[in-house]
């Protein structure tokens, strides 16, 4: 009992630096969309380490855990991706160091190109990706 | 112990928010301060070991109220620019 | 020794809390609220599982559950609404 204690704990407590790792890019990094993805990745898998721990400790409640992990994995990629695109959207400007905005690109690309059909644009943006 | 160091933090957290709300100028986020003042909230209720308040407090002040304020404020929008 | 290991883990989530609440009270752009109402929603999403299991109470993961699924909603509402595509 004791020994599931610990490991919980330190599972836990692993997650826990993961989360105060994403909350400090969130305040330090110089552009939305760095936060963004700070705010993203380091705290959705700190959750999850979180939520573990507290699953190895506490072995009946493992079922509500794992719905409330795979809710977290399934939902937290989709928002930041909305925000991401938002962002885009309204134009806010990107840090000094952005070297390349794949997105940009397309939507100028698509914008030109309007009076072909669809499957020409697919076909473009196909041969596009294939030559990244 | 913990629970008194969580209250006072969650508690200072929400009345800063609340200011937040109050004095800025920008309407969007006024309505997500009074979101978030209703997560510090429901976390309280939390700490004070009632769950069905939490519960409700989270579902109707921090969700669903900021989801209406959104959608009055986007029709607010499409009748001015229909206006024009 | 295990307690104190959830105890410490608590204490740093409330702190990690604080941190990103420094951006949500300076943020420049309506997004960079935005960002950080996200963040601090899924920190409090677990805040709310170790209290929960610190007053071994298992009523509070529904709380959680609860929480996630209407927190989500919310921030596609705000990020659709910023957007102009409500």
């Amino acid at each position: 009992m004791e020994i599931t204690m610990i490991a919980g704990g330190v599972v836990s407590l692993s997650g826990s630096l993961f989360l105060l790792l994403g909350a400090l890019g969130v305040v330090r990094m110089p552009d939305l969309f760095n936060r963004i993805q700070a705010g993203t990745k380091a705290t959705t898998l700190g959750t999850m380490l979180f939520l573990a721990g507290i699953a190895i400790a506490e072995p009946s409640w493992i079922p509500k855990l794992l719905l409330l992990i795979l809710f977290i994995i399934f939902t937290n990629p989709v928002s930041s991706h909305v925000l991401a695109r938002s962002a885009h959207h309204t134009g806010i400007r990107m840090s000094d160091k952005t070297v390349v905005d794949h997105l940009a690109k397309t939507t100028e690309q698509r914008g030109s190109e309007s009076l072909q059909g669809d499957e020409q644009e697919i076909a473009a943006a196909k041969s596009k990706g294939g030559e990244r | 112990m913990i629970e008194s160091i969580l209250f006072i933090v969650l508690a200072l957290l929400a009345l800063a928010s609340a200011v937040v709300a109050v004095i800025s100028k920008n309407l969007v986020t006024s309505i997500i301060s009074a979101g978030l003042v209703s997560l510090l909230a429901s976390l309280l209720y939390l700490l004070m070991s009632a769950p069905d308040v939490a519960m409700t407090e989270a579902a109707i002040g921090s969700s669903l109220a900021t989801i209406i304020f959104f959608y009055v404020l986007n029709r607010i929008r499409a009748k001015e620019d229909s206006r024009d | 020794m295990g307690n104190m290991l959830f105890l410490a883990s608590a204490l740093i989530a409330l702190v990690a809390l604080g941190v990103s609440a420094i951006r949500f009270f300076r943020g420049p752009d309506t997004l960079d609220r935005v960002v950080a109402f996200d963040v601090i929603t899924i920190i409090s999403i677990s805040l709310i599982a170790i209290i929960g299991f610190i007053m071994q109470r298992s009523v509070l993961i529904d709380v959680a559950l609860v929480y996630a699924l209407l927190s989500f909603l919310g921030v596609i509402i705000i990020a659709k609404y910023v957007e102009r595509g409500l």
